[in-house]
């Protein structure tokens, strides 16, 4: 009798744990733990589900803290963007992961062809300050030196997973408990209270927004039509740069991508288009803003993207004046004008409307509209400079 | 027409000209809306959750309540209804909002939301961006505050949509327009009231749109239709008919740069840069500017027109008839405005039904085809002149036009 209980009970809990079968993709022997975490106990391969909403991240198999680290599985591949998005200066771990024997195709100016089964993650964190105070500071990319992100020395906030099935690219956002033990999912998303503190001392509370699952597509659903998601940061210009590998020192990431089997079709680096890296001095002014501009407000701001209503499209194709904000008047912005009368106004970054809404942390002012509750002051000081630098005038 | 002094300052400058005791129409009070208890707490989370997981399909039902909310709540799935038991009733707040730029996002076509009221959102109060066979019912919007600059910029705001109804609905406080359609086609308001906002109820660079039986009072400019260069399309074909619009003369409270900025308060029905624009058997009264105005985006800022050639900036084929015109006309706003009435008028005369701030296409051989009757008169201000040779000559509006068709959303 209990036997059948047992099967029976079996049987339901099957029935309902769809979504916990891994993908083909990802069954397979258990690969050798690589060196950095031969200390640690051995680790699955990467589950990809299919279909359904896991709880926890740990099912997926990517990250796991052990050791006193955040540790990425083996196949887990890190990578970094030359200009990247700024989210109330979170760090950002990101990675990528593809069933064994798919590969992206490569494109030079859109979005990589990802196989079923990609799984990118993106961890925010913060470097710790004092209690419970995080820093405020430059992300130089994850130092992931002994084998992952050290845990004693950030607090991590969420980690949020785009993964292409078989209908599209999915938005999980997961939040890390207190403890920073683990990360469940939060598909209603949430408000986590910060404290930044700046190198000199100077310190600024914020709300920092998980966003809800909806609004994962606020900035990733890059086309209002189809209202598919898209991943953004992946994309060859974004991507051509080098990175630390902890196994494998300084190595161009197209390079890497296609020797670890992740991308096929790709140029030689210096073939493939790159984008700028804002913070890089050596680069051309007009390269770093469009770059900059590219990555926190393109993906909206384009013909096809939410902020479409507006006609001032920022990203990395545009090359009209007007459309880039030059002179253009505002069409919603509502108080968002901040009093100016155009977008951009040549020579004037004090009179032009971009940077009052970069500048601003209202909701109903700032932009972008997700993703940041403080200024990026570094960022509106790059975009001041750009506009100061332009010549002409508007009317 | 410059952008408008604030009437206040107006009324000191005429007074200073000359001791006049009546400078402009009281500011009208705005009555917020009655209390609503406070609805179950969780619910708030409840609602966000149903509408990430709704299906096509799905009704989701908000008890009586006030639900408050700290960010945005976003729908993107289409065929969905969202309804409340009433707009006094079922309350959605967002004062306090900390993110998000909207109170209700949705990006869905078959879209339905009725018997609810979204209040105090930070930016837009219900945005539905890009999507088709729209119905807003018995919706309330509304900045419980009443006028400021600080209140969101649009109550309700489908913009690029197609087939859209709004109906029984009504907006008060927003800073840009109460009822704002953008960049659509097919498009019907109707029975709806705007009120205490910048725009009342607003129709832009939209194809094919009635708007009509809607009541606009004591907002800054009542019903505008207007369209605005550099954006996805042109707009044109539109009814304004059967609406009461009066004592729209609440002070320009829009923030500066914003084209409603640009927007004399006391202005009626206000027509901007469109073409194929029908107005009639409307009740249009006591505002304070003029009750008619038609003008070009040359008035509202724009100046830079070599950056857009593809855009017509010239309002033609514009049908006014038939329109019952009362009042309005004694205060316009703005120094310009009030020069001009008194340069015309006299200190105590009033401006017209029909003001034109006289823009047109020189090279267009029939005329902008500017076709009004049974006003009190029609001002042409001379924009193009610098507003130096106004004139009141009514022969050039003596012009007959097609009428419009009716929109039919083919909904049965």
């Amino acid at each position: 009798m209990r036997c059948v209980v047992a099967v029976l009970l079996s049987l339901l809990v099957a029935g309902c744990s769809k979504p916990q079968e891994p993908a083909p993709a990802a069954q397979g022997a258990v690969p050798a733990a690589p060196a950095a975490l031969a200390a640690d106990a051995p680790w699955a391969p990467v589950r990809f589900f299919a279909d359904g909403q896991p709880e926890n991240l740990a099912d997926w198999n990517l990250l796991r803290v052990a050791g006193g680290r955040l540790q990425l599985n083996r196949e887990v591949l890190p990578y970094d963007l030359n200009t990247a998005l700024f989210s109330d200066y979170a760090h950002k771990l990101r990675t990528v992961w593809m069933p064994k024997g798919q590969a992206a195709n490569y494109a030079a100016d859109e979005e990589f062809d990802f196989p079923v089964g990609t799984v990118f993650s993106k961890t925010f964190y913060y470097p710790r300050g004092e209690g419970e105070a995080v820093l405020r500071s430059y992300d130089e990319g994850p130092d992931l030196r002994g084998g992952g992100l050290e845990m004693s020395k950030v607090r991590l906030i969420e980690t949020r997973l785009l993964l292409r099935r078989q209908d599209g690219w999915v938005a999980l956002p997961y939040v890390w408990n207190r403890e920073q033990t683990g990360a469940k999912l939060m598909r209603g998303g949430e408000l986590v209270s910060l404290e930044l503190v700046a190198a000199d001392g100077g310190r600024e509370s914020a709300d920092y927004a998980v966003p809800d699952q909806n609004q994962c597509a606020g900035c990733h659903g890059t086309d209002m039509k189809s209202k598919a998601l898209h991943p953004i940061g992946p994309k060859a210009r974004h991507l051509n740069r080098d990175f630390a590998y902890p196994d494998d020192g300084l190595q161009n990431q197209i390079a890497r991508w296609t020797r670890a089997g992740y991308l096929q079709g790709a140029p030689a680096p210096q073939q493939a288009p790159r984008d700028a890296n804002w913070r890089d001095p050596a680069a051309p002014l007009d390269a770093r803003a469009r770059a900059y501009l590219d990555i926190n407000c393109g993906h909206c701001h384009s013909p096809k993207g939410p902020g479409n209503t507006s006609g001032l499209w920022l990203n990395a194709a545009t090359q009209e004046p007007l459309r880039l904000g030059r002179c253009k008047l505002p069409i919603a912005a509502g108080h968002g004008t901040g009093d100016h009368r155009y977008g951009v106004v040549p020579g004037k970054p004090d009179e032009s409307i971009l940077v009052y809404r970069m500048r601003s942390d209202d909701p109903s002012v700032m932009m972008p509209e997700l993703g940041r509750s403080v200024v990026h002051e570094e960022g509106v000081q790059l975009i001041r400079d750009w506009i100061a630098a332009q010549q002409g005038q508007c009317g | 027409m410059n952008p408008p002094c604030l009437p206040l300052r107006a009324c000191l400058l005429a007074a200073a000209v000359a001791a006049v005791a009546a400078c402009g129409p009281e500011q009208a009070q705005h009555t917020p809306t009655p209390e609503v208890a406070a609805g179950d707490a969780a619910f708030a989370e409840t609602l966000r959750t149903k509408l990430i997981d709704a299906k096509p399909g799905d009704v989701i039902e908000v008890p009586p309540g006030r639900y408050s909310f700290d960010r945005s709540l976003t729908l993107r799935v289409d065929g969905v209804t969202l309804r409340g038991a009433g707009p006094d009733k079922s309350v959605l707040s967002f004062k306090g909002q900390k993110a998000g730029a909207e109170g209700l996002l949705v990006n869905a076509s078959n879209f339905l939301i009725e018997n609810i009221a979204i209040e105090d959102s930070k930016g837009d109060g219900l945005k539905v961006n890009e999507g088709e066979h729209i119905t807003i019912r018995n919706v309330r919007v509304e900045w419980t505050g009443g006028p400021s600059t600080k209140n969101g910029g649009y109550g309700l705001y489908p913009v690029k949509t197609r087939n859209v109804l709004i109906e029984n609905s009504v907006a008060i406080g927003a800073s840009d327009a109460g009822i704002y359609v953008g960049q659509s086609r097919d498009v019907i308001v109707r029975n709806s009231r705007a009120e205490f906002n910048v725009a009342g109820i607003e129709i832009e660079n939209t194809v094919n749109a009635d708007v009509y039986d809607n009541t606009a009072t004591n907002n800054t400019g009542g019903i505008l239709v207007f369209n605005m260069p550099a954006l996805s399309q042109q707009g044109g074909a539109i009814r304004v008919y059967k609406n009461k619009v009066f004592k729209n003369n609440t002070a320009n409270f829009g923030a500066k740069g914003t084209p409603v900025a640009s927007v004399p308060a006391g202005s009626g029905v206000v027509v901007n840069s469109n073409d194929d624009v029908e107005i009639f058997d409307n009740d249009i009264s006591d505002n304070a500017t003029t009750n008619i105005i038609v003008s070009s985006v040359y008035s509202t800022g724009y100046k830079d027109d070599k950056a857009s050639s593809e855009f017509d900036p010239y309002p033609e084929r514009i049908n006014i008839y038939g329109n019952r015109l009362k009042g309005g006309g004694d205060s316009p706003d703005g120094f310009d405005l009030k020069a001009l009435k008194t340069a015309l008028f006299g200190l105590s005369g009033h401006l017209p039904d029909v003001l034109w701030d006289g823009y047109a296409n020189t090279q267009r051989k029939e005329g902008p085809q500017i076709c009004i009757r049974d006003v009190s008169g029609v001002v042409n201000a001379d924009g193009p002149g610098g507003y130096k040779n106004p004139s009141q000559d009514t022969k050039p509006y003596a012009c007959e036009l097609p009428k419009l068709p009716a929109i039919d959303l083919k909904r049965g």
